[in-house]
């Protein structure tokens, strides 16, 4: 636990210290809402929902928050590599599995503080939930998809030797995972082709459930929201702590 | 005397490349072991089998008593290491660097802080203790590594080129810390190193290796009396011409490399004045002439047929030289 614990504490003091990394991935999913969002108000009618679009988009700007984070707070380990500092870790008397699940709770936490900022600035912006169950149903779900795709950076990352690789998953991996997953719009209004896919990302589950909290409607019934992101989540923490036990400094 | 490192014809293979090539040695408890030798010679491999990083392709090694294949929480817990390349976070001070380090070797906290103290003042970087490592400067940053290193108090400290690309005053004055280390707190330590003088002045003893092999291993001084007496060296356009005549029974050795001839023989100062005038004799033209007492430089030519730079111009070893620096 004091070695999981050091290895989060490492982390939190670097994340505190990088500002422009803090104003810089709240800056896209807030873009998005205020232009998508407002751009599309009037426009965009979502069938079984009183709420304007805005209000809809919130939870996927949320998710969008943490998943960009984490995947990136994993894949930090890279840095480590490329600056020698992985090495001071690896050399201690310390197991593989510690270092992981710190880097993990790391980049969790991480991920979660910038969706609650989103999830602030939302309020300002229209959301009118009062419910303090659906917060901390929205929270239960933020912090899920921040463990699950840490833990998926951390694989990535351990399998590849420098950053040429990073632009690659991130275009043709976590790209897709967030457009098909109902952030930007209602799974029943896809074309059908499209809908398994949206089915079998995990981010959907993440999105819908944190939507369930903030917005009490959702398309996919909050059990098996979690049912499946709880599952993802420890497929993707045991296959990054598998990765990682193998990394080379 | 302990045995604190005994390695056992150790053997690591990267594909078809040889790096560290069936190499055996003790090195007592409270010694200063030098390992030296050119770029590629397979120090930092070594080290890294030794240190649970690497695993040997064959042979086996303990480090205070310990496996270090079948205990390496053992092994972990009684070194402290200084990496060839830096691995500090330089988004930290050098006192969370500290701190960090000691949290991961569960020192508890008040005696944290308290070595932490002790030893930031011991390579003078009190004063500087909440900068962030950014900001340090080469010098500074291996002081900071090598306090690092001695944190959690370990049984042998192992030193990778600790001070390559220092300036000459930082370099003398981390000697003087290693030196000190060494004398006062009994920690065995383990160097690697290409600068001759380094080697001469800190190891109680040597081995120097050279394509994975150890070719030579004793005190630095019984290194340099092998050579058989002093050194002169001749520059001139016709080496092979003096080495044809100067066949003198007082010669104990004679080679020549790169236009340049280098003669061992004892009572050097003697025999100078009798070297010119068979060399005019003979009519053969001198560059230059010079008479030194053996540095290991010349140890290092007597066994290898080259110096110790000429084997870095090596291509192999520039190639891996262009690699490390485009990785930073
Ligand atoms: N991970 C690796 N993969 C392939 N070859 C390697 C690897 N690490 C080292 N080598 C090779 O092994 C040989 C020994 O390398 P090593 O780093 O041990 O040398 P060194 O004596 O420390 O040299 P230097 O003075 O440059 O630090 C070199 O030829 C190097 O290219
Ligand atoms: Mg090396």
């Amino acid at each position: 636990m004091d070695i999981i614990y050091t290895i989060w504490l490492r982390n939190m003091k670097r994340y505190v210290r990088s500002k422009s990394r803090i104003i810089g991935s709240v800056s896209m999913p807030l873009f998005f809402l205020l232009f998508l969002g407002f751009g599309l108000n009037s426009v965009v009618q979502i069938p079984g929902m009183d709420e304007n679009y805005v209000v809809f988009l919130i939870p996927g700007m949320i998710a969008m928050s943490v998943l960009f984070t984490s995947v990136f707070s994993g894949i930090q380990i890279i840095w480590d590599k490329q600056f020698g500092f992985l090495k001071e870790t690896l050399v201690a008397p310390v197991s593989r599995l510690e270092i992981m699940l710190g880097q993990t709770a790391g980049g969790a936490t991480t991920a979660f503080i910038q969706g609650v900022i989103i999830l602030v600035i939302s309020v300002f912006i229209g959301l009118n939930s009062q419910s303090i169950t659906g917060f901390l149903i929205a929270f239960g779900f933020m912090a899920l998809i921040g463990i699950a795709f840490t833990a998926f950076g951390i694989a990535i990352a351990s399998r590849m030797d420098d950053m040429t690789g990073f632009q690659l998953i991130m275009n043709f991996v976590v790209f897709p995972i967030f457009g098909l997953s109902g952030a930007l719009f209602p799974i029943s209004s896809l074309p059908p082709f499209l809908i398994p896919l949206t089915l079998i990302d995990p981010l959907t589950y993440g999105v819908e459930g944190i939507r369930y909290g903030l917005t009490g409607s959702s398309q996919i019934n909050p059990v098996v929201s979690l049912a499946v992101l709880g599952g993802f989540t420890v497929a993707m923490t045991i296959a990054g702590a598998y990765l990682f036990r193998t990394i080379k400094s | 005397m302990t045995v604190a490192i005994h390695v056992n014809h150790l053997t690591r293979k990267f594909n078809d490349l040889v790096a560290v090539n069936d190499i055996s040695f003790e090195i007592e408890q409270g010694e200063i072991f030098g390992l030296l030798g050119p770029n590629g010679a397979g120090k930092t491999t070594t080290l890294a089998m030794l240190s649970t990083m690497l695993k040997p392709t064959s042979g086996s090694a303990t480090v205070n008593g310990m496996d270090i294949e079948h205990n390496e929480d053992g092994v972990r817990k009684s070194i402290g290491i200084v990496f060839q390349d830096q691995s500090l976070d330089e988004e930290l001070t050098a006192w969370e660097n500290m701190d960090f380090h000691g949290r991961l070797y569960r020192i508890p906290g008040d005696i944290r802080n308290q070595r932490i103290t002790e030893l930031l003042a011991l390579v003078e970087l009190g004063d500087r203790k909440d900068d962030i490592v950014k900001t340090f400067s080469g010098g500074m940053r291996r002081r900071l590594e090598i306090a690092r290193g001695l944190l959690h108090r370990p049984a042998v400290l192992f030193l990778d080129e600790p001070t390559l690309g220092l300036d000459p005053q930082t370099r003398n004055h981390l000697w003087q810390y290693i030196a000190t280390l060494n004398k006062e707190h009994g920690i065995t330590i383990i160097l690697t190193t290409h600068y001759m003088e380094e080697a001469d002045r800190l190891c109680n003893r040597i081995a120097i290796i050279d394509h994975g092999k150890i070719i030579a291993l004793d005190t630095p001084a019984n290194l340099k009396d092998g050579i058989g007496g002093d050194v002169v060296t001749i520059k001139s356009s016709d080496p092979s011409a003096i080495v044809a005549a100067l066949r003198e029974p007082w010669v104990s050795r004679i080679e020549q490399h790169n236009g340049q001839v280098t003669i061992s023989l004892q009572n050097a100062e003697q025999h100078v004045s009798t070297i010119v005038t068979l060399l005019n004799r003979d009519g053969i033209a001198i560059e230059s002439i010079s008479i030194h007492k053996p540095t290991l430089e010349d140890v290092f030519l007597s066994f290898t047929g080259k110096t110790i730079r000429e084997e870095e111009a090596d291509g192999k070893a520039n190639m891996r030289m262009y690699h490390k620096m485009m990785r930073r």
